[in-house]
């Protein structure tokens, strides 16, 4: 018995340890960027002459985000983008260079915390994420309790950044994006008849949809049909797109993300219903999703703060990495992640931090010039955050013509 | 002589198990307050706790009654959200995060107790599979009732309100300017307090110990045996065949919600979507491979399989496919006759069966 006994509590120990070997191995082997450690006394010499409130070393940026699973595309495209922009940076030589490592957290806040925690193991200073809302809540209050700063790119409740002074987000919160929505269409397609479709087992669509429903009233939007789905159902919609129809609505809100509304558009499409639909940002990705047919979403309206076909430089030259880089043009979370780093970037530079600094060192020194500086991106010119961790920028309504965003 | 030798090898394996426990959890903390643990391990002592009390609970229903239940989440989901509105609602009465932690888990034990209850008065009367059916079907209700459920409190008290039509938000509930809100629909507990630890994770652990180990080694448990082992002969001997069975279901469901409130005060968001079928059966795959009816079993595979994923992040994308490789090869080696001679558990065989 004994002997047995003394089998089990080896074979744990020997887990155990493995367990242990595994995480350091991670470490080096999932550091896919080449500027290692090794580069920064190099660049600690380089600009040694810096005048003060400029910031120099190597700082380690963490990503977390859904690598696998559901909700994949966005954590792939924002962890894409931010390597992009990591990448650029190394290639600037302004003395301050990044290592960038990126974690799975299959959107579930159990696994966020869990891989958030993993990254502080490798000595993260920086965190660039959780990508989804639910885990950047979970996230969030860790974050808050060790004072490391966090930026999501794309986590939009109020709830993640909501008590926590070192949350800053990206991307416009959901009151935002259904006021803006809202707005947009009564302005815009005045007279419309609105028929919402929306996941009440989701935090993001459910948030969005309070906020719509609560401004649409305030600005005299008529809705006329409503229809909820959860995660088990979101593979057929012909109850509430039949609801939607006999009640007239000629405008079919989506707050939700684009699986559900691929589902949506086809069904709607083979139906004979053909209103105009429009989406916030979770319908963007639509257009890279596998085996969709891209004509179902032509005509299809979305707020989104990033469209991959404007015509200003850095955009152009961002969609062009991305395309030769992994084959598809970026989404708006890609452009998300990729200012994430530029914002780490401008607000490091702000407050003069050095790369030897603890991540408790600089969170406070970046929590206080957050408020100050003012960031050019690829989401909007002259972001500004205020101290709650909102970002201020202008919503963007496009269309999709032809398989691309145009803006109507 | 042969019966009073067995019984000794419980009773040792018992102690062993106990044992076992407690020199983890020293051996654990030890590491912790010296430094040596990293913080991912660290953070992930809470939910191995939760998830070993989950285990060791589910191997009551499913080893030693021998009942299929695949909805234990939902008892963990009504116990974390019955936790967590405890814990939130008394934050003013009670200031103690201590205090509050165990009425929370208190709470979450009540509620997925008369959960469990409610389920197991029609359904442990039958023979057969239907509490396999129903407790699949009540893990699905409790996550669409509680993604309807809107809670807060404020000066006055509690406030609830059941979002049937999916048109209600949380300004509907007419709470006072000083209220919070608890339990947002679908958005699930938001900016919970986190009051648990790994110290009281061990003592739900332990305290779970003494509870399943000794129901099962009673009389009680010996008679909810011989129901898993011989319906009619235990029937034949006056055994109540409903009552035993609903002993342990009850307990089994208190029990997951217990753990359940210990989990949902450890993260700071929770959405009922977190204890869906999924979760069920991780929690059945842990019992099952740790053995039916082998409690110290639940325990390791718990510990070890929650780990597991953790550890295997260096293949990245291919993290959950070599942990079911591991699975698959887990499961053929226990069963391999020539491994299980080599670890002494030949002479198990009985039993493990």
């Amino acid at each position: 018995m004994m002997k047995k006994f003394f089998g089990i509590l080896l074979a744990l120990a020997m887990v155990l340890s493995l367990a242990a070997c595994g995480g350091s191995g991670g470490d080096k082997t999932a550091n896919d960027n080449p500027p290692a450690s090794t580069d920064a006394p190099a660049n600690n010499n380089a600009p040694a002459d810096a005048p003060s409130g400029s910031a120099s070393g190597t700082f380690k940026l963490g990503g977390v985000g859904p690598l696998t699973g559901d909700a994949a595309i966005y954590g792939n495209a924002a962890m894409n983008g931010a390597k992009i922009a990591v990448d650029e940076i190394n290639a600037l030589g302004s003395g301050v260079t990044f290592e960038f490592q990126a974690e799975d957290d299959v959107a579930d806040g159990e696994t966020s915390v869990n891989a958030y925690n993993t990254l502080m193991d490798w000595g993260m200073q920086v965190l660039v994420g959780p990508v989804t809302t639910g885990a950047a809540i979970a996230v969030s209050a860790e974050i808050y309790n060790d004072r490391v700063f966090a930026l999501t790119p794309s986590a939009s409740s109020t709830d993640v950044i909501s008590g926590k002074d070192n949350m800053f987000q990206v991307c416009f919160t959901d009151p935002n994006q259904g006021v803006g929505s809202a707005d947009y269409i009564s302005q815009n397609m005045s007279g419309a008849k609105v028929g919402i479709i929306y996941r009440n087992d989701d935090a993001y669509s459910q948030g969005i949809r309070d906020t719509f429903v609560a401004e649409a009233g305030k600005v005299g939007l008529e809705i006329v049909s409503e229809g909820t789905f959860t995660k088990d159902t979101q593979s057929d919609f012909s109850v509430q797109l039949t609801d939607a129809k006999s009640k007239g609505a000629d405008l079919i809100f989506l707050p939700t993300y684009y699986q559900p509304n691929a589902v949506i558009l086809n069904q709607a499409k083979g139906m004979g219903y053909a209103p105009t639909f429009f989406g916030v940002d979770g319908m963007d990705g639509i257009l890279t999703m596998e085996n969709f047919d891209t004509s179902l979403a032509e005509g299809v309206m979305l707020l989104t703060p990033f469209s991959a076909d404007a015509a200003d430089e850095r955009t152009k030259s961002f969609v062009a990495k991305y395309n030769e880089l992994h084959g598809e043009t970026p989404n708006q979370f890609a452009a998300d992640g990729y200012d994430a780093v530029y914002i780490i970037y401008a607000a490091l530079q702000a407050a003069g931090c050095t790369g030897d600094m603890s991540a408790e060192e600089i969170c406070e020194a970046i929590v206080a010039v957050m408020p100050t500086i003012s960031v050019d991106g690829l989401t909007g010119q002259g972001m500004t955050w205020a101290e709650t961790g909102e970002v201020s920028k202008a919503p963007m309504a496009v269309v999709i013509k032809d398989g691309v965003y145009v803006t109507p | 002589m042969k019966k009073l030798k067995s019984l000794k090898t419980t009773t040792k394996v018992d102690f062993a198990t106990y044992f076992g426990v407690i020199a983890a959890f020293i051996v654990v903390s030890l590491l912790k307050s010296g430094g040596f643990l990293n913080r991912s391990l660290t953070g992930m002592l809470v939910p191995i706790c939760c998830y070993i009390v989950m285990a060791v609970s589910l191997n009551l229903t499913v080893g030693i009654l021998g009942e299929l239940s695949l909805g234990h989440a939902g008892f963990m989901s009504v116990g974390a959200f019955s936790g967590v509105i405890a814990a939130m609602s008394l934050q003013s009465a009670i200031p103690s995060g201590w205090v509050r932690l165990v009425v929370a888990i208190a709470a979450g034990a009540a509620f997925a107790a008369l959960a469990g209850f409610i389920v197991g008065v029609p359904v442990l009367r039958l023979r057969g599979d239907y509490l396999a059916i129903v407790t699949l079907a009540f893990g699905e209700i409790i996550k669409e009732l509680i993604n309807c459920l809107l809670v807060g409190v404020d000066e006055k008290g509690l406030h609830m309100a059941f979002n049937i039509s999916g048109t209600l938000t949380i300004d509907d509930l007419g709470m006072g300017p000083g209220g919070t809100a608890i339990i947002k629909g679908a958005q699930g507990a938001t900016g919970t307090e986190k009051l648990a630890s790994f110290g009281a994770g061990f003592i739900l652990v332990m305290l779970t110990l003494v509870i399943v180990l000794n129901l099962v080694r009673s009389r009680t448990g010996r008679a909810v045996m011989a129901i898993r082992d011989n319906r009619i002969a235990a029937e034949s001997i006056g055994v109540n065949v409903t009552k035993y069975k609903m002993i342990a279901f009850i307990t089994s469901a208190a029990l997951a919600g217990a753990a359940g409130a210990l989990y949902g005060l450890n993260y700071s968001s929770l959405a009922a979507s977190k204890f869906d079928f999924n979760t069920s059966i991780l929690v059945l795959v842990y019992v099952v491979l740790g053995g039916l009816g082998n409690i110290w079993g639940s325990i390791i595979a718990a510990a070890v399989l929650y780990i597991l994923p953790e550890a295997l992040r260096q293949f990245s994308d291919y993290r959950m496919l070599v942990y079911a490789i591991v699975l698959i090869l887990v499961m053929l080696a226990t069963n391999n006759p020539t491994i299980k001679t080599f670890l002494g558990w030949k002479s198990k065989g009985k039993e493990a069966a």
